[in-house]
Parts: structure tokens; C-alpha cells; sequence
């Protein structure tokens, strides 16, 4: 388990002191996939640092499986960090070392046996698919898979926790999702923490259990994926998830946000709806899937200003058990969202269970 | 030109190997260190340590300062006290280990500045120590460069024992003085010039092919 207690991290600058992380307190669960979302320069990176010390914080407690790593010795950090696994945004291989030399590397420091180390190598370059690449350099793999290699280094020493820093930031949305699933088929088949640092909800979306929204050095909001992604509540969480995320348009009057997560099958939604409401809506901006049949994503749309087609459209939406959320109008409270979650209370095995099969399927069409 | 003359030449291009490669060799021993503390104590290092860097770096500068020629009369009571004479090759490494160390150890410091910080974050994310960082992360990822630095080292310091010539040191700077500058023979002259040309083009070009065997970077 990773106890962060009332963490803070101010780094001294020229302009004087700049606070990147701000009274952080965070547990993440033993075997959990946990995201930390956020903008550039939220401290989402200097937060994960903190964790295995590589930035050390100003003040608090970083407490993993019952031990403050911020009061141990130089040698007893070593130790403590050999069981923390990290990877990287940009790799960080050593470019002068094979393969096989690279994911050796923590076993070369922990003074394990050469046979022994390389039967381990072995057995990391064919869990992350590598075997053949094993004599090759760095610069002659491509992003995807030099970071298979990091993730295979980074599993070496048998860690209790892997840290991924933008992990997938440099890859393409195909070798995205490979890594990602082979991410969670580790934490699955390994029982592995992991804590994933992002700016990309679908990041979030496709792994993570529990996630963080991170900005200005401060949490804004922890819940479960599902429970942010339907009902963001944190201004920072609803501009991450929101199609039209950062400035532009925003959730106005008039407009619903809809949000799929494969619960509803793959029929034909807002077209029933504008021939059943007999209504139009104009669609301001989609950010769908479909896979395998179900619907994933999320819709922004427009409706008529009559309150009567308005209330319409509300009324099927609720009676098919999509969730939506209504733009901020003057005065009147966000009902639309809480009262879905009412209606449909547990759509959470299906969510989860098809983004499985999706980096399933992912994986097997070879997008490495 | 006489079979003296020849043999003097020959024996001239031999001692000058010696100085350059001796001194080289040495000058490297003391300077990766040297070289390697100021990495490591400098700002961002591994070993951050603003006092140590400070002194390191001002003895070095100061060493680095002094023009060689005035450096190898300067130490003269040194090395006589180290080998016993101020005369002939071996004096002259002396003087070249003095000269070259300083300048070997800011051709290390600028070589380990090459080296990803990402790829040292991930080794001390590993649980590395500083002495495994070093010896696993930054002299095996600084070789290139390290090699080019030592290319160009040879060269400066086949230079610097051609001036040594001077004040009674061996090898064809001595030769080159001594005949073709004070007795006027210009063929001898001309004939040191182009072998000492031809070695630390040997030098450059050896070096340079290794180097590109020894990067695994590009290919």
C-alpha cells in the first residue's frame, strides 16, 4: 500500500519558490491501477517522483507497505527502491547496452548471478514479447517496443509497485493501447501496483481502477474511474474529460453532455431519439468508439430551446438508462447526471470488462 | 640526408610516441576522476556538492591557464624531484601529465554532460549507488564521446612534446629545433613537420574508427 501524508514539494527558482505539490494526502490499495490525470505542469510528475524518492518532498510522509521512505538511510532507500519498478516517457534504455543487457541492469546491481539473471531475462523478454530482439540496441527498436524493454527492466527485480511516467505520451494511439494492456495484464497476472501519471482520459479509461485529478500541485478530486468520468465534479477533472476540453465550448445552456460506457448496445441512440422526441438536436462535438458492438466515449449535443422537447429528450434519455449531464443553466442546479446514476446504478463490470477486450483485441492485431 | 640523420629521426618519432602515448595514458588516470568528481558535484549531479566543485575547478582552471611552455620551465624543481633530470623524453612527461590532466578532466566533465539525465533518473529509480551509476551508467554511455575526447587529447598533447624540444626535451620536436631551427636545416625541418602531421593524423583517424565501432547508437 502507498500512503502519501501531507505531502509538499517546493522547488527554489530564480523567481523564488514555486510550490509543485501541495498537501497531498493519497492511498493507493495494494494490486490497483491507479491514474494521476492533470495538465502540463499540474505536479503530477514531481508527485510521482516523490513516491520513490527521486524528488524528495519538502515535508510528509511517503509510506509504502508501512515504511516512511523519507526517514530511511542512503542504503535502505536503495533497497526500498529496488522495489519500486518506473517507467518513462522516454525510455530512458541505456543506449549502449543490448537488450538483453538493459533489462539485466537491476539484476547487475543487485549482485545476482549472471545464469541466474540471464534465465530471468529470458523469461521478462518473452512476457513482454521480445525474445528476438534480444541482442538488438535501442536505437534499432521502435518507440513501442523499447518501452516493452523498460517495462521488462522495470520488472526484474520483482517490484511491488510500478510507476509509469507518461508512460505512453511518446506513442502512437495503436502502441498506446498495447502497452496499456500489456500494463494491465501484468497488474492482473502479477498482482503488480501501478500508478499511471497521464494527461490523456482515455489513458485513465482503458487501465485504471481508481483515478486522481491533479492541478496546481493539489488533488482536486479521487474516485473511481467510472464515478469521474460520468460525474467530474472538479472544474480541472470536467476539462480533461469534456470533448471540447480546455477552452472553447464549454457545457453551456441548452447542451447535454453524454457519456457512453458500453453499457447500451449498439443502437442507433441519437437517431431513435430525434424520431421518438420528434425533435432535432444538433451534435456539437463526439468522441465515440464502437467496440465490440457497445458504444464508448461521449457526446456533446445541443437541443432545441423549447422546454417541452427539452424535457423530452430528458425523459428518454433517463428511460434508456443513458447518462448525461445538463450545461449549467442560471440558478437551477446539475440534476441530469445524478439523477441517471440513480436510474442505472451499476454499470460498472460491463465499463471495465470491455475495455479488457479491448486491449485484448488490441493486442492481438499486433499493434506494437 | 646521412643514415645518421635517419636514425636520429627515427629514433626522434619513437620517442615522441612514447612521451605522447605515457603522458596520455597517465594524464587519463588522473583526469577521469578529476573529471568524474566535477560531473558529479556540479549542478544536477548525482552528488551535488558546491564547495568541492568550486575548489576542483578553480585548481583546474589555474592549471589549465598556464601557457605549457611556461608551465614546463615553471615546474622544472618538480621534475627533476620526480625523475631526477630535467633533460630527455621521460623528463617531458612530467610536465604533460601537468598539462594534460586539467584539460582531460574538463573533456571528461564535457563528455558525461552528454549523457541523458533521463537514462541516470531511471538508474538511480533502480536503486543504483553512485559508484554503480559511475561505473555501469556513465563511463559505458559516455565511451563514445569519451573516445573522441581522448582523440583529441593525443593530438593537443603530440603538440605540447614538440615544444618541450625547447628546454631540452626528446623526441622531433627536439629534432626539429635543434637542426632544422638553429643549424638552418630545412629539410630536417620540413621532414619532422610531415611525420608529426602524419601521427596525429593516424591518431585522428584510428580514433575516429573506433569510435563509431564502439556507439551503438546510430546504425
Amino acid at each position: 500500500m502507498i500512503e502519501l501524508v501531507n505531502l509538499n514539494k517546493t522547488f527554489k527558482t530564480s523567481q523564488g519558490e514555486v510550490s509543485a505539490v501541495r498537501d497531498v494526502n493519497l492511498t493507493i490499495d495494494d494490486g490497483e491501477v491507479f491514474g494521476i490525470i492533470g495538465f502540463s505542469g499540474a505536479g503530477k510528475s514531481t508527485l510521482v517522483r516523490c513516491i520513490n524518492l527521486l524528488e524528495r518532498p519538502t515535508s510528509g510522509e511517503v509510506v509504502i507497505n508501512g515504511v516512511d521512505l523519507t526517514k530511511l538511510n542512503r542504503k535502505q532507500l536503495r533497497g526500498a527502491r529496488k522495489k519500486i519498478g518506473m517507467i518513462f516517457q522516454q525510455f530512458n534504455l541505456l543506449a549502449q547496452r543490448t537488450v538483453e543487457a538493459n533489462v539485466r541492469y537491476p539484476l547487475d546491481i543487485a549482485g545476482v548471478k549472471r545464469s541466474q539473471a540471464e534465465a530471468r531475462v529470458a523469461e521478462l523478454l518473452k512476457l513482454v514479447d521480445l525474445e528476438d530482439k534480444a541482442k538488438a540496441y535501442p536505437s534499432q527498436l521502435s518507440g513501442g517496443q523499447k518501452q516493452r524493454v523498460a517495462i521488462a527492466r522495470a520488472l526484474a527485480s520483482d517490484p511491488e509497485i510500478i510507476l509509469c511516467d507518461e508512460a505512453t505520451s511518446a506513442l502512437d494511439p495503436i502502441t498506446t493501447r498495447s502497452i496499456l494492456a500489456l500494463l494491465k495484464e501484468l497488474n492482473e497476472k502479477l498482482g503488480v501496483t501501478i500508478v499511471v501519471i497521464t494527461h490523456e482520459m482515455r489513458v485513465v479509461e482503458q487501465i485504471c481502477n481508481r483515478v486522481a485529478v491533479m492541478s496546481g500541485g493539489e488533488i482536486k478530486e479521487v474516485g473511481s474511474v467510472h464515478d469521474v468520468f460520468l460525474n467530474p465534479q472538479s472544474e480541472t477533472a470536467k476539462r480533461l474529460i469534456e470533448p471540447s476540453s480546455g477552452d472553447g465550448l464549454q457545457i453551456a445552456e441548452n447542451t447535454l453532455r453524454l457519456a457512453f460506457t458500453g453499457d447500451e448496445s449498439g443502437a442507433p441512440v441519437i437517431s431513435d431519439m430525434t424520431v421518438k422526441c420528434n425533435t432535432m438536436v444538433n451534435i456539437l462535438s463526439a468522441n465515440t468508439e464502437n467496440i465490440g458492438g457497445k458504444a464508448f466515449g461521449q457526446m456533446l449535443i445541443e437541443l432545441p430551446a423549447d422546454a417541452a422537447e427539452q424535457k423530452r429528450i430528458t425523459d428518454y434519455l433517463d428511460a434508456r438508462g443513458i447518462h448525461y449531464e445538463v450545461g449549467a443553466q442560471q440558478g437551477e442546479p446539475q440534476q441530469g447526471a445524478d439523477a441517471s446514476r440513480d436510474a442505472q446504478p451499476e454499470p460498472r463490470s460491463g465499463f471495465e470488462e470491455n475495455l479488457t477486450d479491448l486491449a485484448e483485441d488490441v493486442r492481438k492485431e499486433g499493434g506494437r | 640526408m646521412s643514415q645518421q640523420m635517419i636514425d636520429l629521426i627515427v629514433s626522434g618519432t619513437w620517442e615522441t610516441l612514447y612521451m605522447t602515448l605515457v603522458s596520455t595514458l597517465i594524464a587519463y588516470v588522473i583526469g577521469v576522476p578529476i573529471g568524474i568528481v566535477l560531473y558529479i558535484t556540479g549542478e544536477g549531479g548525482i552528488r551535488r556538492n558546491r564547495a568541492v566543485n568550486l575548489v576542483v575547478g578553480i585548481v583546474v582552471n589555474v592549471l589549465r591557464s598556464v601557457p605549457f611552455l611556461i608551465l614546463l620551465v615553471f615546474i622544472l624543481p618538480f621534475t627533476r624531484f620526480v625523475v631526477g633530470t630535467t633533460i630527455g623524453s621521460t623528463a617531458t612527461i612530467v610536465p604533460l601529465v601537468v598539462a594534460a590532466a586539467p584539460y582531460v578532466a574538463r573533456m571528461v566533465e564535457s563528455s558525461l554532460k552528454e549523457i541523458d539525465p533521463g537514462v541516470v533518473e531511471a538508474s538511480r529509480a533502480m536503486g543504483s549507488s553512485a559508484w554503480q551509476i559511475i561505473t555501469k551508467v556513465f563511463l559505458p554511455e559516455a565511451k563514445p564521446s569519451l573516445l573522441v575526447g581522448a582523440t583529441i587529447s593525443l593530438a593537443t598533447i603530440l603538440g605540447y612534446s614538440a615544444m618541450a624540444g625547447f628546454v631540452g626535451g626528446g623526441g622531433l620536436g627536439a629534432i626539429a629545433i635543434n637542426y632544422g631551427y638553429y643549424r638552418y636545416q630545412s629539410d630536417i625541418m620540413l621532414v619532422t613537420v610531415i611525420l608529426l602531421v602524419i601521427i596525429v593524423q593516424i591518431f585522428q583517424e584510428g580514433g575516429l574508427k573506433l569510435v563509431s565501432k564502439v556507439d551503438k547508437r546510430m546504425r
